[in-house]
């Protein structure tokens, strides 16, 4: 369990004030000046030794991330924009690093900035986050307020800092379809290559980060590398804000390191798996887009990248969503379909028709309306969209029906089989998903 | 030169290229639905994926450049499968995805036969359904006249909204919704305001946009194509002109790279159903006051009749603006056998003469070479409404960046910036003297071009303007280096060849302007009309008007016989464009009833008149223009003016006077009697005058 003195977020539940004062109270803006006369690519080497990999999902390494931008200014300017559009299902931990700790991510953005040689950062916030928009606002005005960002500020690294909000769009979280909105154009993703740190934001060298990631890059700096490194599991380093939601008896975020077991993480944090750990079903350990895994894997499972990704899910963004066994998992799967299908920017074809088409194929096999053959169709429909897409939609939209026909094939056929015994309209065993 | 290996074949391919582009060039078709070589990269519909080995997925070939492919670690050249099975899946998949949503419609669908999905489907589709679900509909759109919807059919791949708005230049179409409910629409659901908008027609690989008023009336298997050139501006676009029997079903563009690449204006593609209306299809003569039937005998001796009797000086003859040099050429034959020496080509009263050089009339530079000009001054044109596609090829210069537009003449939206110089002759004095700032624009660019249009040219002192535009083209470094910067923007298909062919005033002619005064004035005896009907015959008093032509329009309305002739689809006719290109035209269908090719009737009428024109064929006759001018027989190249002419029409007199110019082109859709008589044309030139939206009630 991660001792309280290495937490970085230690007002990750609003106990303290998040105002300027508190914050550099807990440590904020602490030799942030002697970082930057430490120079560019100390912080970069810093950020890389620590292991850090991006919080966003994907878990690519940061400091090499960073490392892609231009050394020298071809007379372009270089951005950073950090991803605030936090919208995937699940997922609660940039609204609250923004709600109660904002000062630690503005810091992260200075010094992610001055390691990217860019003197521009833009957060850009989802849009139904109202009030963090204007908590992490007010901050920013604090920190220019106390010139610790601005032209001339006390850190001697010219740093403006703006705040975008978005319109809601959950493409618009990813990185090229964000820089398109943040244009004030149509979300929807860029062709790549070009990359971002090529051509990015107005066709300027540009890194977008997760807020995560660029917030607890300050304490990494200040306790050092190998402090985070040794934190963690070897190329799975550091801690982790992790969402525990669904049927646990205290949903809640956490920090934690990462690696941990999911077992504890659940029952020293979230008070256990309602109706006892016997009772799980299945847990969605990253976030709606992951596949899920069922509960005989459960039990030893490693909360990190790399473990997951070879049980052929994912840590995505550490959104740990418990499904006990009251859970009607064909129309979870469902549902998270409904939302891709929502979500989906149309611009490519697999996406675009594809989503529409697993939703309702799972909505018919919620009920049991279906044949089983269309169960390998099914899962045939997921890997023509896998991998075929412009963006990580596509993938995202795919795995969560990979993960139920990997796992949960026998539901399926055996509410099939009943509606077969007992045809009815309303389906099988209960009412349909209303379809909102 | 980057080498790659496609599907086992080393090849060396251009810098700059994308993976689609080089697939090509090593011979490997490659499926594509939204990849068009002439718009902007959208990688949308992922048909176009192929295997790049070392990559983990497959990826759009459109869309990789081969600049980013690196070679293995020794030096192998990046490897390409195009036809592995991941890709075979690869393409299935997509396919299936397309056809999921897209109704079974195909035999009430005016694509059906060109269609790019069909055709994909049958070479890289799977044969069965497995789509159980409802199919999407989508409402159809109200975007014009010109354009049937059937957005039910859209397969999103947003080839149209990128022509419009990157080369038509008018942002008037786009996609809304997200998913699957996204929708190509015009928003406020009123017609496009492009003069190009029927590109997307051809543009639309599905049957989402058609042709609206080509809808069911033909199949592409029953029609008959034949490839010919356009006549409705002075561009000489080429077309294909598909014809189901007599009837001219539709027309479509044809690649040219160096007059219009792939686009024709709605006038050249929608202008077909004024071929069948208002033709004039047998002769007539004016018996007290009324036309009535006559046989061509008849007619052809009723003229030889007056012909004889006139003295040459009181016989004139005026060309229109869609006449083939051919029949010019006869008509110059017939007049000078009678000893006239009025003619005149120029219905508008054009300052050009072909005694000034033939670079004093030409668009000197060539069309192609708008790609290269940094800097352009335009002198009373709106080349929008002139000449569209070229209009379309200046934007898309412009789009590149780099290029500064500069206008003298009357303010039009052109799409694309331009300095607003200022009205007319002052602001040229200004700049051909050197005191204006768009001087120094010109004298610093690399390749500086000025485009002097008619509105300039046929005020009372267009000679004069020309002569500034000379002095310009001359100090501002247009004419150095063996370039030609000085450009004539014609609005007349038949005007260069009319002018190449010296059909102007002889020795003490009469031009134009003169002559329907002669006539009003009673000086005239006999007036022969080839076509014209753009200058103003409502007086021409007891002149004996001839009138020969295809529709029943102005000149038809003035004339004392009417000898009824071929519109442009149905002979081989020469036709010089505004570059001094030679093309020619074809017959796609034949003259109704009793109409006759122009040649052949002027060539009749030498027979009445007892002074045989000679040359009894259509070869004959192109043998002795050929002797003549021997240009005229290098079908399709361009014989360029000579720079020379410029440098001394620049140091000519010059009195300028004060009137601004005007516009050469009221009215996009109405130039000519083919279009007028068409009701499509009437419908888009009512609706351009249409005030764009209802009042609001909050729009003060």
């Amino acid at each position: 369990m991660l001792a309280d003195k290495d937490r970085i977020f230690r007002n990750l539940y609003g106990i303290e004030d998040w105002g300027l004062k508190e914050a550099k109270k807990r440590g904020a803006w602490d030799g942030t000046k002697t970082f930057i006369q430490n120079g560019r690519d100390w912080v970069v080497d810093e950020v890389k030794a620590s292991g850090l990999r991006g919080r966003g999902g994907a878990g690519f390494p940061t400091g090499l991330k960073w490392s892609f931008m231009p050394k020298q200014s071809d007379g372009r300017p270089h951005y950073l924009v950090v991803n605030a559009d936090e919208s995937e299902p699940g997922t609660c931990k940039d609204r609250e690093i923004m709600r109660h700790d904002p000062h630690l991510l503005i810091e992260g953005c200075l010094l992610a900035s001055f390691a990217m040689g860019a003197n521009t950062a833009y957060i850009y916030i989802r849009g139904e986050f109202i009030r963090e928009r204007e908590r992490l606002q007010a901050a920013v005005d604090e920190a220019y307020e106390a010139k610790l960002i601005g032209k001339k500020n006390i850190h001697g690294w010219p740093f403006d800092l703006y705040i975008h909000h978005g319109a809601g769009a959950y493409i618009c979280g990813e990185e090229t379809a964000l820089l398109e909105s943040l244009e004030g154009k149509k979300g929807q993703p860029r062709l790549k290559p070009p990359f971002p740190a090529n051509a990015g934001l107005y066709g300027a060298p540009t890194t977008v980060n997760n807020v995560e990631s660029i917030a607890v890059a300050p304490d990494i700096l200040r306790r050092g590398a190998t402090w985070f490194a040794a934190l963690g599991k070897p190329n799975n380093a550091g801690t982790k804000l992790f969402c525990i939601s669904g049927h646990v008896n205290r949903p809640c975020n956490v920090e934690e390191e990462m690696g941990i077991s999911l077992r504890d993480l659940l029952e020293r944090h979230a008070g256990g798996v309602r109706g006892g750990w016997d009772n799980l079903l299945a847990v969605i350990p990253g976030g709606s887009s992951v596949p899920c895994l069922p509960a005989d894997t459960c039990g030893s499972l490693s909360m990190d990248f790399d473990s997951l990704r070879e049980l052929k899910s994912g840590l995505g963004t550490a959104a740990v969503i418990v499904m006990d066994k009251s859970t009607d998992i064909i129309r979870a799967i469902a549902r998270l379909s409904y939302f891709y299908k929502h979500e989906s920017c149309g611009q490519c074809t697999p996406c675009r028709e594809g989503t529409g088409w697993m939703w309702r194929v799972l909505e018919r096999m919620a009920r049991g309306e279906a044949q089983k053959r269309e169960i390998d169709m099914l899962l045939e429909v997921t890997y023509q969209i896998e991998g075929h897409t412009i963006c990580a939609l596509g993938d995202a939209a795919a795995w969560p029906v990979q993960g139920l026909i990997r796992h949960f094939r026998h539901v399926i056929e055996e509410r099939i089989d009943q509606y077969a015994a007992n045809p009815n309209p309303d389906g099988a065993v209960r009412e349909p998903v209303a379809a909102e | 030169m980057p080498k790659l290996i496609i599907d086992g074949t080393e090849i060396e391919v251009e810098d700059g290229i994308t993976l689609i582009q080089a697939c090509e060039a090593a011979g490997v078709q490659i499926p594509r639905f939204c990849y068009h070589e002439r718009l902007s990269i959208a990688g949308n519909c992922r048909m176009c994926l192929v295997e790049v080995t070392g990559m983990p997925k497959p990826v759009a070939s459109c869309a990789l450049g081969v600049n980013d492919l690196r070679p293995a670690p020794d030096g192998t050249p990046p490897e390409i499968q195009t036809k592995s099975e991941t890709v075979k899946m690869a393409r299935e998949g997509v396919m299936e995805f397309l056809l999921i949503n897209h109704p079974l419609d195909c035999p009430i669908c005016d694509q059906g036969g060109e269609c790019d999905l069909q055709d994909q489907a049958m070479t890289y589709g799977v044969d069965a359904s497995r789509y159980a679900e409802n199919k999407r509909a989508v409402e159809d759109k109200n975007i014009g006249p010109l354009i049937k919807t059937m957005m039910t059919r859209c397969i999103h791949c947003t080839r149209c909204v990128r022509f419009m708005s990157e080369v038509a230049g008018v942002e008037e179409l786009g996609a809304i919704g997200r998913g699957e409910d996204v929708e190509i629409t015009t928003y406020l659901e009123q017609g496009m305001r492009s003069e190009l908008s029927g590109n997307v027609i051809d543009l639309c690989p599905v049957g989402a946009l058609t042709s609206r008023p080509y809808a069911f009336a033909a199949r592409p298997w029953e029609l008959r194509k034949t490839e010919t050139i356009d006549v409705m501006d002075a561009l000489g676009s080429n077309i294909r002109v598909d014809t189901r029997g007599r009837e001219v079903m539709r027309i479509m563009p044809r690649n040219n790279d160096d007059v219009n690449e792939e686009w024709i204006s709605d006038k050249t593609r929608f202008i077909w159903d004024g071929l069948r209306t208002q033709r004039l299809d047998q002769p007539y003569i004016r018996k007290g006051g009324k036309l009535r039937p006559a046989s061509w005998d008849e007619a052809l001796a009723a003229v030889a009749r007056r012909l004889k009797k006139a003295p040459g000086n009181r016989i004139a003859a005026i060309a229109g603006d869609l006449a083939a040099a051919e029949e010019i050429f006869a008509l110059k034959d017939l007049l000078t056998g009678l000893g006239s020496p009025n003619m005149d080509c120029r219905q508008d009263g054009a300052a050009l003469d072909p005694a000034k050089g033939r670079a004093s009339y030409l668009f000197n530079s060539g069309i192609a070479e708008i790609d290269e000009a940094d800097a352009i001054l335009l002198i009373g044109t709106n080349p929008r409404v002139e000449a569209a596609v070229l209009n379309a090829r200046i934007r898309e210069r412009w789009r590149r960046g780099g290029l500064s537009v500069g206008l003298i003449g009357r303010e039009a939206a052109l799409t694309y910036d331009y300095d607003y110089l200022g009205a007319g002759p002052d602001t040229l004095r200004q700049v051909a003297a050197g005191k204006h700032p768009f001087h120094r624009v010109l004298k610093r660019a690399k390749r500086p071009m000025l485009i002097l249009g008619q509105a300039a040219l046929s005020g009372s002192d267009g000679a004069a303007v020309a002569t500034l535009a000379a002095q310009i083209a001359s100090a501002t470094g247009m004419l150095a280096s063996g370039s030609n910067g000085f450009n004539i923007l014609h609005l007349a298909a038949a005007r260069v060849g009319g002018l190449d062919l010296g059909f102007v005033p002889g020795k003490g002619g009469l031009n134009t302007a003169a002559i329907l005064r002669a006539a009003k004035a009673g000086k005239l005896d006999v007036l022969y009309l080839l076509g014209a009907d753009e200058c103003n015959l409502e007086d021409l008093g007891n002149t004996f008007v001839i009138y020969q032509g295809t529709h029943g329009d102005a000149g038809a309305q003035a004339a004392d016989v009417i000898l009824p002739g071929a519109a442009y689809t149905e002979k081989s006719g020469t036709y010089v464009n505004m570059e001094g290109r030679t093309q020619l035209t074809q017959r796609a269908a034949f003259p109704p009833g009793d109409a006759r090719e122009d040649w052949a009737i002027i060539r009749a009428l030498s027979g009445h008149t007892g002074e045989p024109l000679a040359y009894d064929n259509l070869s004959a006759l192109r043998g002795a223009m050929y002797d003549a001018h021997p240009h005229l027989a290098h079908i399709g190249a361009r014989e360029a003016g000579d720079a020379a002419d410029i440098e001394k029409l620049s140091k000519a007199r010059a009195a300028l006077g004060k009137k601004a110019f005007g516009q050469a082109v009221a009215d996009f859709y109405l130039t000519n009697p083919i279009a007028r008589a068409s009701a499509v044309m009437g419908q888009m030139s009512a609706l351009a005058g249409a005030p764009r939206t209802r009042a609001t009630g909050t729009d003060g």
